[in-house]
């Protein structure tokens, strides 16, 4: 365990040390302060805000304080039982599933966790609160008589007959720096084997790697990027609204669905508290506050149901395969054999 | 015949009833565990065969090479573990028994691994059950055969449930078993016993003079019962008849030499000129006439006890009987100058009884008045009939009961403290008693006011 656990810190920090990198932290005192919840999340403060500020408008009386950090150092934190934290919430599927496997999280039950479909939950220690299609956005002057690209075959022959158009202007996340793009870039591998011929092909026009999915929707609406592929669907919808000149595509082969998901640490010093924010978010207000102030789109089993190219990750033991160090390694020197060429 | 002690008192139906439920309680009980056992296996089995699959899939991806070995997990061979339920999943792989990937602490099989197919085996990890699968293959590293072992162990809490679920299934199929078994017991000891209790209502039926065997159809467990039934009716029987030959013949027998007797000393006593025997006769014949009186009560009571169980009933007016039996004892009532007076209706007073056995009651009844009255004096016989009971009264001056209790005089034998210089058996207000019974009247002594006691005896008219 403890190997497991250094190998993936060796890995995925550069530091290699244990201690935890916070990138933001913010205390919402409440007026007549009685408790604390401490909240370890990959997602914004300011995304989060309307939903911490609604949560105490309910629960008077709760300070919250948030921590935002990334999705290994979450990871790392309460596996390494870092500092004790009563709600942790990442986008890290593969992450927060091997901490719930391992022994990481509280049960919890109730009527809100009741509700959610059973896709949406695991073992009742984890819990999804949102769902985000993986998406591919593009500016449309570079598509300037092509047909947009409604699969991941024909954007391969468009990559193929037109090199000269999108050499240099593709952009993908860097699985190697990224949690986010090696979750997507796995599960890709995991649904089709045109991910493999796509990667080729992209590699060969010399792609821009990134870690975050800001940058690049940035990139393609400045036209620096003529393309960009695994993008999370919410915060492009919400950057290109009103953006003539770039283009939101869920690809018809497939569409994976990202669950960001909510799991209470055994070692959560107030989990009522964390089992309280938990089941603010997964009940109607707070997911109706998810939907329209956070611009993440709600748990709902019937939009998927009416598309079935959206593909939910699923919340098995799956996940932990691309966890285990090995297979990542192999994971990730294939891709990079794939991609960056000398 | 050794009679041994009644060690089963109580009901045979519920004795049944019990037997069978204990019988359907165990194997409803035995259906319960089998069940459970059975599919406690079969779902331990699928589960194994799911395990076994996993491990087997992330084997089969072993490659060897020249730099070392290739593990390349494969997406599905967790995916599977999945499949059944949410159960955590946990794997280490050993090469040359140094732990490459996974958790390095989960346990290792306590038996070599050999052969294609994995061993299974059940330990505790991470305060969970877990079911582990281990295999192990070989693999050429640089022409070199590297041993590797694949263990891949998951929580059972999906097969724990499964087998919950089936045992809860098991359990209601057991309940439901035993109620209906419950049921058809309650029946079965009801039909099983029926015939038993038909005999009994057939026999209990009978009229106090159906001393006929017993013939209908019974089951032939009952027909050892019924044989023994119908022996001991012919036995009755037999006694019965043989008292009513014997009391006639006793009467025959001990009445007709008494009055032989009388008779001749009558005649003894008009020829004899001697005063001093002529008083002898005279004794003697008072005690035959004693004697007589004695035989003849004794006689009565044997007959009335005979006729209580052997009843001969007929229409009877009972107003008339008792004018005829008052008229029988006018003469000896004469001789002591002791009247009658009669308040009797002159409508008949008709009734259901055995005449002999009335008869005997006012017989005695009218022999005590006359008995214990003093000379010349008046002995009073009313009927009177009051909605369904007709009521009996004899009443006398004679020395009442000086406070003697109504129901101390009427016994077997027994006689008032006042009349040791009266001869009698005793027996005669016994009789009277045993008639009242018989017919489901009744009777009592009272004493008379202004002097002297009073018989009543009420019988019913319907």
């Amino acid at each position: 365990m403890r190997k497991l656990i250094l190998a993936l810190g060796l890995i995925l920090s550069a530091a290699g040390a244990m201690a935890f990198d916070i990138e933001e932290e913010r205390l919402f005192a409440s007026g007549q302060e009685t408790s604390i919840v401490s909240i370890l999340s990959t997602t914004d403060i300011d995304i989060f805000e309307p939903l911490v500020v609604s949560f105490q408008s309910v629960n008077p009386g709760i300070t919250v304080q948030y921590t935002v950090a990334s999705t290994t150092e979450v990871y790392r934190a309460v596996s390494g039982r870092e500092r004790a934290f009563d709600l942790v919430i990442s986008s890290a599927m593969d992450l927060q599933m091997k901490l719930a496997n391992d022994g990481f999280a509280r049960e919890h039950r109730s009527i809100e966790t009741e509700g959610l479909p059973n896709w949406a939950r695991w073992r009742d220690q984890l819990f999804a609160f949102a769902q985000e299609p993986v998406v591919l956005i593009l500016s449309r002057p570079a598509f300037e008589g092509l047909r947009l690209p409604q699969t991941r075959a024909d954007l391969i022959d468009l990559l193929r007959a037109n090199p000269e158009r999108f050499e240099g202007r593709i952009g993908t996340y860097d699985p190697n720096r990224s949690g986010a793009g090696y979750l997507f870039a796995t599960q890709d591998a995991r649904q089709s084997d045109t991910f493999w011929r796509l990667t080729e092909v992209m590699g060969g026009l010399s792609p821009r790697l990134y870690d975050g999915s800001g940058a690049m929707i940035a990139d393609v609406q400045a036209g620096r990027l003529a393309l960009a592929y695994n993008v999370l669907g919410s915060y492009a919808a919400a950057q290109l609204a009103g953006d003539p000149n770039a283009a939101l595509i869920e690809l018809e082969d497939f569409t994976n669905v990202l669950l960001r998901t909510a799991l209470i640490p055994r070692e959560a010093a107030r989990p009522e508290l964390g089992a309280a924010f938990l089941d603010f978010l997964l009940s109607d207000e707070g997911q109706t506050l998810i939907d329209e102030k956070a611009g993440l789109p709600r748990i709902d089993a019937a939009t998927l149901a009416s598309a079935g190219h959206r593909r939910p990750i699923r919340l098995d033991p799956g996940l932990l395969v691309f966890v285990d160090p090995l297979k990542r390694q192999r994971f990730l020197s294939e891709w990079t054999a794939a991609v960056v060429r000398r | 015949m050794i009679r041994t002690p009644f060690t089963a008192p109580g009901s045979i139906r519920q004795r049944l009833i019990l037997q069978l439920l204990v019988l359907v309680a165990v194997l409803s009980w035995v259906l319960y565990l089998s069940v459970r056992t059975v599919a406690g296996a079969a779902v331990e089995t699928t589960q194994d065969a799911i395990l076994g699959s996993a491990t087997i899939a992330i084997a089969e991806e072993l490659r060897g090479g020249v730099d070392g070995v290739a593990i390349d997990i494969p997406y599905t061979a967790f995916s599977m573990l999945g499949a059944t339920g949410e159960d955590r999943v946990f794997y280490r792989i050993l090469v040359d028994g140094a732990t490459v990937t996974g958790y390095e602490d989960l346990p290792l099989a306590d038996q070599p691994l050999g052969g294609l197919s994995p061993l299974f085996y059940t330990r505790e990890y991470q305060s969970d059950t877990v079911r582990i699968a281990a295999v192990e293959r070989s693999v050429i590293v640089g022409s070199r055969p590297v041993r590797v072992e694949v263990i891949v162990a998951q929580t059972r809490s999906a097969q724990d449930a499964i087998v919950a679920q089936m045992a809860n299934r098991a359990a209601t199929l057991g309940l439901g078993f035993f109620a209906i078994a419950a049921l058809l017991s309650l029946l079965t000891a009801r039909s099983v016993l029926q015939p038993v209790n038909n005999l009994a209502e057939a026999v209990g039926r009978r009229g106090p003079q159906d001393l006929r065997p017993v013939e209908r159809p019974v089951p032939s467990e009952l027909a050892p019962l019924m044989a023994a039934l119908n022996q001991f009716i012919a036995r009755l029987s037999g006694a019965l008849i043989r008292t009513e030959t014997f009391i006639t013949e006793a009467a025959h027998h001990i009445r007709t030499p008494l009055a032989t007797l009388r008779a001749q000393a009558e005649i003894a006593l008009r020829q004899s000129q001697d005063e001093a025997a002529r008083a002898a006769i005279r004794g003697m014949i008072r005690s035959v006439d004693d004697s007589a009186r004695s035989v003849g009560q004794l006689l009565d009571h044997a007959a009335v006890v005979y006729r209580t169980d052997q009843r001969t009933d007929e229409e009877i007016d009972l107003a008339a009987l008792t004018r005829d039996m008052v008229a029988v004892f006018g003469p000896a009532a004469e001789l002591r100058e002791i009247g009658f007076e009669l308040h009797l209706p002159d409508v008949p007073v008709t009734m259901t009884a055995d005449r002999l056995l009335l008869e005997s009651a006012i017989r005695n009844l009218l022999d005590n008045a006359v008995k214990y009255s003093a000379l010349e004096g008046l002995i009073s016989v009313s009927l009177e009939v009051e909605s369904d009971q007709a009521r009996l009264g004899v009443c006398d001056r004679g020395r009442g009961l000086s406070g003697a209790k109504s129901a101390a005089l009427t016994g077997r034998f027994r006689r008032g403290e006042n009349v040791a210089d009266v001869i009698g058996s005793g027996l005669g207000l016994t009789i009277v008693r045993e008639v009242a019974a018989a017919h489901g009247g009744d009777f009592r002594l009272t004493e008379r006011e202004g002097g002297g006691a009073c018989a009543n005896l009420s019988l019913p008219l319907a």
